[in-house]
């Protein structure tokens, strides 16, 4: 029997209520503001730019705020806001290389033009939690130094003059750059759908498969040539001016991971790599995606494709943290009139059991009533 | 124009009242809107899309004539007009000195200061290599 149901309207209502004021917390402690959320949580605002994929920092803490620190639903929330603007068209590719950096290492070679620049990390920090923090910290001034004025080329660029790193493979004139957010996913994908995709991916999703490539599930020996961040010019070519113009500057993360070679009959030996370019301070992703984004190139390369992180429709389906949570987390919707036919469909089967049950044993009693 | 994007909404605005702006009209009102960001595959490859950034755009249109285009990043779609203006007030011929040496330079002077403390402070992060001074024997 089917019967229709409604209600929960006043409980629904009541429950998001009562959210908001959860979320508010203990009145009496002050409230924390957007500017608060992205002066002093800016890696967590890095991370909901970068998968939420919209640039804007003052949005991405608004949704923090909201979603009360759940980063996925704060994610969730800026897709879904993206989805309410009309898109004005496409800026001119961003010049890492003319980034002004706030940080860039290489774990390749000691001695780069421009140098080793640790600026802000946490890198050779003791993990040690600090209670000083706890309590009005009020930190020193950073240090000062005469500012260089060496340009810091990408350490790929270095390597590729003498030719012991493959190039970056070029568009073909007039080629159409793929867009995920408007066309279907089809596989196979190429790499600038591939890069969309990883760019818009789960952090740690990307963390763990770029992990199992390290212990063998597709091993390709990584190096990082190099990771910059810093800030980079945006220009966008406006239909109505004629030319590009300036929209200001946004803050990247760029990783380039340095592989084992390849080479053939006609063809010298050389590193292959692998790319990660995100949104903010995301170094953990940008090394992450590089990772896979070099697995995901073992068919183009020749190489066995056997692990999960090489396998591009295993990946590209399952990286998208708001797609994924979306059909997980449906699961605690109701689904009674579904249970409901799972439930009639199990009695059947096990009334059926039972009457088998019942003649197989039947037949025994009767030849023993016979003897 | 590129200082003007950099600038903040009420700077822009604070120097443009010191000016006796002429009649002029909104061309196109401020909006919102997004743009693809698009990167290259290797930093030197073929593009990308990356992400979308919110936009703001507005035009101006000074009585004299002249048409002003204003782009920045983010939703203060008034700093898009301010910019818009600015852009239409450089094309003036009354206009055009002026606004170059009290809107567009002192911002720029500003721009570099903010530069040039943040290259300061990153600079001291640079690692000095040195060699250990080998042992005897």
């Amino acid at each position: 029997m089917y019967v229709a149901v409604k209600g929960g309207e006043r409980a629904i209502e009541n429950a998001h209520r009562l959210l908001a004021h959860k979320r508010r917390g203990d009145q009496s402690v002050a409230e924390v503001t957007l500017d608060q959320i992205s002066e002093q949580l800016g890696l967590a605002v890095d991370r909901v730019m970068s998968e939420g994929s919209l640039y804007d920092r003052e949005l991405a803490a608004l949704a923090i705020k909201q979603a009360r620190g759940d980063l996925i639903e704060a994610i969730f929330l800026v897709r879904a806001f993206r989805a309410t603007l009309p898109r004005f068209g496409t800026s001119e590719p961003v010049d890492t290389g003319a980034m002004r950096v706030q940080r860039r290492v290489s774990a390749t070679f000691k001695d780069i033009p421009g140098g080793q620049i640790l600026g802000p990390t946490f890198d050779y920090t003791h993990r040690l939690l600090d209670p000083s923090l706890a309590e009005g910290f009020v930190p020193d001034a950073p240090a000062t130094a005469d500012a260089a004025t060496a340009p810091t080329p990408r350490v790929t660029d270095i390597l590729g003059r003498d030719g012991l790193i493959e190039s970056s493979p070029q568009a073909e004139e007039g080629a159409s750059v793929g867009d995920l957010t408007r066309e279907p996913l089809n596989f196979p994908a190429d790499r600038d759908l591939r890069l969309q995709n990883l760019a818009r991916g789960d952090e740690g999703f990307l963390l763990a498969m770029g992990y199992s490539t390290q212990r063998g599930y597709g091993r390709n020996h990584p190096f990082v040539g190099e990771i910059r961040f810093g800030e980079v010019e945006v220009e966008f070519a406006a239909e109505d001016v004629g030319f590009a113009v300036p929209l200001g500057a946004i803050e990247l993360t760029e990783c380039q991971m340095v592989n084992q070679f390849k080479g053939s009959a006609t063809e010298a030996p050389c590193f292959t790599r692998g790319y990660g370019l995100a949104f903010g301070q995301s170094e953990r992703k940008t090394m992450s995606m590089a990772l896979v984004d070099r697995a995901l190139r073992a068919r183009e390369l020749g190489e066995e494709a056997l692990a999960p992180a090489q396998d591009e429709e295993f990946v590209m389906s399952h990286s998208d943290n708001v797609q994924a949570t979306g059909f997980v987390e449906h699961l605690k919707l109701p689904h009674y009139v579904d249970f409901q036919s799972e439930l009639g469909l199990l009695r059947k089967l096990r009334q059926e059991f039972s009457k088998a049950f019942a003649d197989a044993q039947a037949p025994d009693a009767m030849k023993e009533a016979a003897e | 124009m590129a200082v003007l994007a950099h600038a903040e909404a009420g700077e822009i605005a604070a120097r443009l009242r010191n000016l006796a702006v002429p009649a002029h009209q909104n061309l196109r009102e401020p909006e919102s809107g997004l743009v693809m960001l698009r990167g290259r595959v290797g930093g030197d490859g073929a593009p990308f899309n990356l992400g979308e950034a919110t936009v703001s755009r507005a035009a101006v249109k000074l009585a004299s004539g002249e048409v002003g285009f204003g782009y920045t990043l983010g939703r203060d779609g008034e700093k898009a007009r301010l910019i818009a203006l600015c852009d239409a007030l450089v094309q003036s011929r009354d206009f055009g000195a002026v606004v170059e040496r009290d809107i567009i330079a002192p911002l720029r002077a500003q721009l570099m200061i903010r530069r040039s403390r943040a290259a300061e402070e990153t600079a001291a992060t640079k690692v000095d290599f040195y060699t250990m001074v080998r042992g005897e024997g």
